[in-house]
């Protein structure tokens, strides 16, 4: 073997060294999540309200509360993110205009979440007058997952061959059925699987519900919008830092609940693309 | 007897960004003909044949001066809608929709509003007799239209043009993908569409040109060198390089 | 006729949405403009921009963001300083190096990391890594700078390594070939060719792994201590910007200058992310031709 061959055996050696000391502290993070709290984890843990200044009991409520602001973020993150991909990639011309919105996408994508919370907080909690909601805080979220969507639902509409649009707009078709017809049932798997990736994030966020939505002990199930509600990721914060005497392996528990539960809706994202990808029509 | 025009073009100027793409055409096309247009690439066929329903606006760069008469009617003066209803095309590659035979066809009337539910089977199956392809799909309807061969596909996309009745075909080199005896099938059935519709067929292959078409015009850089009866243009072409295209010495 | 109708209606919703994205970015930052101004007029910008104390509810209150800010930059260089070299080798090993079968497996390793919410980096923080550098390196505290640099690197591998990875991947077939007809071997053309030609996407990777960085909250508001004071090393408790709102912002009373400070601290973050986004999209853009 040459110097150069023996160089470049080298090299790869330390390239992956260097990849496994990326690796595997992400397997045994979740392992020691995972070890820590799958004990506590049980049917009464999951369906149960905290009790005893939260030293008991489950955590029932903070589940409620996160998959109902997963759905309020949905309802109002997805029709405005879905919208205004499409104005950029079907109707936009290459003007100010375009650009400024481009631009305010990639802005918003790099505005840190404490922000969005700031934000969430003046808007919605103090001039629109919604209270610490689940308004509120859906709004928040939805503003902040409004890039991911876009960014997704771009990909998935420019990935739909412009001969698509061809055929349809020189058979006399008009742009919006263009769109409706034979862009977008191709485009849904894409928008799918970056939307629930985006409310995945979402799910997990904690620092833009502190001010807007979450409830610190809050026994009891919300009413309506106007209610505020537990959230998983501000419970974990709670009970790790603002709680004495925290019993660890719920708050083990509690975690591990909350990578579940992101888990779930990552691995959702996967099937759907893997399921359309085998399905793909052209 | 002279024949009624369909389409006139006065000085049309078509040019993407910077580069002039099709010059200072003047152009009649006649009621019932299949004109040929010939010429090596970027000769501005295309540019020409797309100018005819506007497609050539969906890129950016586009741009274009002159005025092209439609049925007597200036087209700036036709909505894009009506315009591409009546003035169909057909594209190099078949371009299907990835969805069954019938809703190929049926898109056309259903976005033109011209299906109540009962008489989409009927339109589709009209369409497809036209174009010589019922008898081969009749059974088979649901089948994904991107399953049929080559040559069906392209016949299939003529049905789909038929379907929403226009007035006139534009052929963009639809042949081009295509086996010879696809080919074959394709050209009798613009053969049958004659008495009907009037056809415009571009076409990379002189042979095809002189079979098929009446009268047909020759393209170099965006300009037309000459058009003539096509017996004419092939035995006694009065210009050197049209001359020099059909035999071959260059293109 | 109610199809037109109709028509007119969804194209004008999609219109407006396009108008809404540039709206909410306007609005966030004329509300933080605007709350941060009300600080300005009983407050000198002076004394909050170079002011050395950030001592909110003593009499009377001092709002220097220079503690903030200092905390901020030592926690996000250090976090840099690790994650960069570790994300930018482990992408040039997936894209170029692992076998199809161990690339798959490696992505979706990342694409783990990227799903775990930072509040559990957060508590994981807290009960391991933080005693864990007490102990080791024998220090008063394991509530500290280097403990957030430590997480928020590994936080934001994801970022680097998979946007560092398309760069690679962008690369011309072209460039490789030349340089393996040359007689070059894939190391020298990874580390020659390869990495040079990436550069600008790499840069990118970066630039978005600082945006991460700074911008984090959950992970340093529980674990570097949130002692607001200059830092002299990572190993002291500091206090970022995005923690102190975080931890302060449920104590403050609406329309109180300690509230419009907060919001002028958010102000500082948001143009700080914007030129950091901004650089990031044109270095991207430029990768991509």
């Amino acid at each position: 073997m040459n110097v150069a061959k023996i160089r470049e055996k080298v090299a790869f050696t330390i390239l992956g060294l260097i990849t496994l000391l990326v690796v595997i502290p992400i397997l045994l993070t979740i392992f020691y999540v995972v070890k820590n709290g799958a004990g506590a984890v049980s049917w009464e843990f999951l369906t149960q309200p905290p009790r005893a200044g939260m030293k008991q009991g489950g955590i029932f409520p903070a589940i409620v509360g996160t998959i109902l602001l997963i759905i309020g973020t949905m309802l109002f993150s997805l029709p405005l993110g879905i919208l205004s991909a499409i104005y950029l990639v079907e109707y936009a011309k290459d003007n100010l205009f375009t650009r400024l919105i481009k631009l305010s996408v990639v802005n918003l994508s790099g505005i840190p979440s404490i922000v969005y919370g700031l934000f969430g907080f003046t808007l919605f909690v103090v001039i629109l007058r919604f209270g610490t909601s689940i308004l509120a805080g859906s709004l928040t979220l939805a503003i902040m997952s409004l890039p991911v969507i876009i960014t997704a639902t771009k990909e998935a509409l420019e990935s739909v061959p412009f001969s698509f649009r061809e055929i349809s707009l020189s058979l006399g078709a008009s742009r919006w059925q263009t769109i409706r017809y034979c862009v977008l049932p191709y485009a849904i798997p894409g928008i799918l699987t970056g939307t629930v990736l985006s409310l995945s994030r979402a799910a997990g966020e904690t620092a833009p519900i502190l001010f807007t939505v979450a409830a610190f002990y809050l026994p009891r199930l919300p009413h309506s919008i106007f209610d505020q509600v537990m959230a998983l990721p501000y419970h974990l914060y709670v009970i790790s830092t603002q709680v004495p005497n925290m019993p660890m392996k719920l708050s083990f528990a509690t975690g591990l609940v909350l990578i579940g539960l992101v888990f779930l809706m990552n691995l959702v994202s996967i099937i759907l693309r893997a399921h359309y990808r085998k399905k793909k029509l052209w | 007897m002279v024949a009624e025009v369909v389409i006139k073009t006065v000085d049309l100027h078509c040019s993407f960004g910077s580069t002039a793409a099709m010059r200072d055409l003047n152009l009649d096309i006649y009621k019932n003909e299949i004109l040929g247009i010939i010429g090596p690439a970027n000769s501005g066929k295309t540019t020409f044949l797309r100018a005819l329903n506007r497609l050539n606006y969906l890129s950016a760069s586009y741009s274009q001066t002159g005025d092209i008469i439609f049925e007597g009617k200036n087209i700036k003066q036709i909505t894009d809608r009506l315009l591409r209803k009546k003035i169909g095309i057909i594209f190099a590659l078949p371009q299907v929709l990835p969805v069954s035979i019938f809703h190929n066809i049926a898109y056309g009337p259903k976005v033109h509003g011209l299906t109540k539910k009962n008489n989409a089977a009927a339109i589709v199956e009209k369409s497809l007799k036209k174009a010589y392809l019922w008898d081969e799909v009749k059974d088979r309807l649901d089948l994904p239209a991107n399953r049929l061969s080559g040559g069906q596909q392209q016949r299939l996309c003529i049905a789909r043009t038929l379907a929403v009745e226009p007035d006139v075909i534009l052929y963009d080199e639809p042949c081009s993908g295509l086996d010879p005896i696809s080919t074959a099938k394709v050209e009798d059935t613009m053969q049958e569409l004659k008495k009907d519709y009037t056809q415009i067929l571009v076409t990379n292959n002189t042979k095809q040109a002189a079979r098929v078409t009446q009268r047909c015009g020759f393209f170099l850089m965006g300009e037309l060198v000459e058009i003539e009866e096509t017996e004419t243009l092939f035995t006694k072409p009065k210009d050197k390089r049209t001359d020099d295209y059909i035999t071959g010495r260059f293109g | 006729m109610l199809k037109r109708t109709s028509e007119f209606v969804i194209e004008a919703c999609i219109k407006l949405s396009g108008l809404a994205v540039i709206i909410f970015v306007v609005a966030i930052f004329i509300f933080l403009l605007k709350d941060a101004l009300s600080l300005f007029g009983v407050h000198s910008i002076n004394d909050f921009l170079f002011g050395k104390k950030w001592l909110p509810i003593s009499e009377p209150a001092k709002f220097g963001v220079i503690p903030l800010l200092l905390g901020s930059l030592y926690v996000t260089v250090g976090a840099i300083v690790i994650c960069v070299p570790l994300g930018v080798c482990s992408a040039m090993f997936i894209a170029e190096v692992a076998p199809s079968h161990l690339k798959h497996v490696l992505k979706s390793l990342v694409e783990i990391l990227a799903a775990i919410p930072s509040v559990v980096l957060g508590f994981i923080g807290i009960v391991w890594l933080g005693p864990f550098l007490r102990n080791t390196l024998n220090l008063s505290t394991g509530m500290c700078g280097l403990t957030g640099s430590l997480l928020l690197a590994f936080m934001a591998l994801p970022t680097v390594i998979s946007i560092s990875e398309d760069a690679l991947i962008g690369v011309p077939k072209a460039f490789k070939e030349a340089a393996f007809g040359l007689g070059a071997t894939r190391w020298q053309t990874l580390w020659r060719i390869v990495l040079p030609s990436a550069s600008s996407g790499i840069i990118a990777a970066v630039m978005l792994g600082i945006g991460r960085v700074i911008g984090e909250t959950m992970v340093v508001m529980m674990v570097t201590g949130n002692s607001p004071v200059i830092p002299t090393s990572l190993l002291q408790p500091l206090r970022t910007l995005t923690a102190t709102i975080a931890g302060e912002m449920g104590e403050t009373v609406a329309g109180s200058e300690h509230y419009f400070a907060l919001f002028a601290v958010g102000l500082i973050l948001f143009i700080i992310t914007f030129i950091i986004n901004f650089i990031a999209d044109i270095c991207l853009r430029k990768a991509r031709k």
